[in-house]
């Protein structure tokens, strides 16, 4: 009994620490991005001047909001197809044999470790070479290139867990392939589609290696970039109230799009499918 | 509804193994044929392949005369109930139960009418709304059942449907599905490795050991006169005692004592060439406490005495283990019916012990000797070389062996 409650609370102080650790520079962003520019230096965490000016600076920059636009589209696009063809490879990974298996579940890994900061002169030479430089298909294409191995590792070990015999019951019940995968599987594998789909929509949100290399206007320069790009009110000035202001901003989606679907992604979905 | 013929066929797997050797199997329309054999002796193989969800590599399925080899399952207009149930875990009952209906295009009042007129049979009306996961074993299994009988199809397939459930439930279950098949008429071919559940369902009863048929028959047929060493060993619980025999001008030397050879078994060995060494299988209820059994009846039986090891009495009757002393009955047949039934290893398990099925008004004791009366009319009688079934002439329903 006695350890028991000790152990709990070495726990619950481990629990703490990390948050703290996790949380205070993500406060501190959201101190400098209600700070004036006076007082942004002067080291307090609360800030002693309240002002939204940063939040109605960076949105008065068309740069910015049309940042933001091509940073929702690119990653919703991408998030999307790499989930889709992510499902198809992985559930043909987890049940099928096929042959080439071993070497399609090799490349991706390969891809997956891949230094990308090797691939970028490349892919700069030959989207230019295409006509895809500083467009959203431009940068679409590598985030789902990039994201897919991700994708299909985490899909496939969720289509391993579903039951066999729940495919082959819907067989028997007259389902074709593809219907007894759109209305069996993938119904149950909805834990791990949504996971699957918030890592990589963060992985295409964050992104600023590629964003930076294979944009150059406000065509297709997603809002990591835009940041990159922010200058002072004078040559002298650091924008950081802006870049803080933005930052706040970038991470509102993620946060939204984690609370929608955090509550599909529970484990035991599955559970009554089969007597365990 | 349809009859079901297996013709000829043959699974075998790329790495060569032979799951299925040459099964041929006429499944009448109606009919509830039951495929039984302990794990691993293609009984499931054999199902999946009418199913439709394993090839064939040889022969020819036919379902209602058609040749269904190449279709798919879903062309095949055959319902499955799977040992795991394998309910939709994220539909409800209703929709469990009408996604076959649903996939077929049916229209959703006739959907719902069907789906309730199946939950009226099986008593799952005040259910229909649930989510598996809520549901206890046997309505589960019911809801199983329901999915493979909305759509009314040509054949029932049920793979161990029963296993998952506890003993009693499993009793229950048995009836209903019994009562269901006769209700319905529809062809229903059932797996299982439980011999009681083959017993009591089957029209018929196919046994099988190593992907091959042992033999195809009635309940009755299989109990009386069992085609071989297997069979005899699978069919009935107890299960018949078997006792190493020599045959001597007309008499069986046994651990038992001398039996006399009745005549018809005389008729039998001599048109058999049987060996001189021989195994002898008795059933439990074939003997008698002797001091019951009326002088007239002891004629065609041989008494012995043994020392009583073991005493259950269960109310009707008493089932009475004796010790055996010498021998033992050897043979592969047995050994494998005694790893699948997993007595090799308890200690001390069934070897020596001779079961005995005795009126309850016997006065045996545990730990006395009793003198019992054996039936030699009923013995059976086997060539320990291949199995066959020497008292059994008609040796043509016996494949391999």
């Amino acid at each position: 009994m006695g350890t028991d409650s000790r152990t709990r609370i070495w726990w619950a102080l481990a629990g703490v620490v990390v948050c703290i650790y996790a949380l205070v520079p993500v406060l501190w962003i959201v101190s400098l991005s209600f700070k004036t520019t006076d007082t942004i230096t002067d080291g307090s965490f609360v800030p002693r001047s309240w002002t939204l000016d940063n939040y109605a600076q960076i949105f008065s920059l068309d740069l910015f909001t049309s940042a933001l636009v091509n940073s929702i589209g690119i990653a919703i696009i991408s998030t999307v197809l790499a989930v889709v063809i992510g499902t198809m490879a992985a559930y043909a990974i987890a049940r099928l044999d096929f042959p080439g298996k071993k070497t399609l579940v090799g490349v991706s890994l390969l891809i997956a470790m891949f230094p990308q900061i090797s691939l970028v002169s490349p892919l700069f030479d030959i989207s230019r070479a295409v006509g895809l430089f500083d467009t959203w298909p431009g940068l679409i294409l590598p985030y789902i290139t990039f994201a897919l191995p991700l994708a299909i590792y985490t899909l496939s070990a969720f289509f391993r867990e579903i039951p066999w015999e729940l495919e082959k019951a819907a067989k028997m019940d007259g389902a074709t392939p593809l219907q007894a995968f759109r209305e069996v599987i993938v119904p149950l594998a909805a834990p791990g589609v949504f996971t699957t789909a918030i890592l990589v929509f963060i992985f295409c949100w964050n992104d600023f290696l590629f964003a930076i290399s294979l944009t150059s206007t406000s065509a297709s320069q997603t809002a990591p970039v835009a940041i990159a790009n922010f200058t002072g009110a004078s040559q002298f000035a650091e924008p950081t109230g802006s870049i803080a202001a933005a930052a706040v901003l970038l991470t509102i989606p993620i946060i939204i799009f984690v609370l929608l679907f955090q509550r599909r992604i529970v484990a035991g979905l599955t559970s009554g499918a089969v007597k365990g | 509804m349809a009859d079901i013929v297996l013709d000829h066929i043959v699974k075998r797997y790329p790495d060569g193994t032979v799951a299925a050797d040459d099964l041929s199997i006429e499944i009448a329309d109606g009919e509830f044929v039951i495929l039984v054999g302990p794990s691993g002796c293609g009984k499931s193989t054999a199902l999946n392949m009418i199913a439709g969800l394993e090839d064939i590599t040889e022969g020819e399925l036919r379902i209602g005369g058609e040749r269904v080899n190449e279709k798919a399952p879903k062309d095949r207009d055959i319902a499955m109930v799977f040992q795991s149930y394998a309910l939709y875990p994220h539909m409800t009952v209703r929709e469990n139960m009408g996604f076959p209906l649903k996939l077929a295009k049916v229209d959703k009042e006739e959907i719902n009418r069907k789906v309730e007129d199946a939950a009226k049979i099986l008593d799952l009306t005040t259910h229909l709304d649930r989510k598996p996961a809520t549901m206890s074993g046997g309505q589960r299994q019911r809801v199983a059942m329901g999915r493979a009988i909305v759509r009314s199809p040509k054949a029932f397939l049920m793979d161990e449907p029963l296993s998952n459930l506890d003993a009693k439930l499993r009793v229950q279950m048995r009836t209903m599905v019994s009562k269901l098949q006769q209700r319905l008429e529809t062809t229903t071919v059932y797996v299982t490795h439980d011999q009681t559940e083959a017993m009591t369902l089957g029209d018929r009863i196919v046994v099988m050991r190593g992907g091959m048929i042992q033999q195809i028959g009635s309940p009755e047929t299989l109990y009386d006169t069992p085609a071989n060493l297997f069979v005899a060993g699978f069919i009935g619980s107890p299960a018949m005692n078997f006792l190493p025999a020599t045959l001597e001008e007309g008499v069986f030397h046994t651990p038992l004592g001398e039996f006399a050879l009745t005549d018809e078994l005389r008729g039998a060995l001599a048109s058999g060439n049987a060996p001189r060494e021989l195994i002898v299988g008795i059933r439990p209820e074939h003997f008698e406490d002797s001091a019951l059994v009326e002088d007239h009846q002891k004629a065609h039986g041989s008494v012995f005495t043994a020392q009583v090891e073991v005493l259950e009495s269960m109310g009707s009757d008493k089932y009475v283990y004796f010790s055996v002393e010498g021998e033992q009955a050897v043979s592969d047949e047995l050994a494998e019916l005694a790893a699948d039934a997993g007595t090799s290893d308890v200690p001390g398990g069934d070897s020596g012990t001779l079961v005995t099925r005795l009126s309850s008004a016997s006065t045996a004791r545990e730990g006395r000797p009793s003198e019992v009366w054996v039936d030699t009319s009923k013995i059976q009688v086997f060539d320990p070389s291949n199995g066959r079934n020497l008292t059994v002439r008609d040796a043509a329903t016996v494949a391999g062996g």
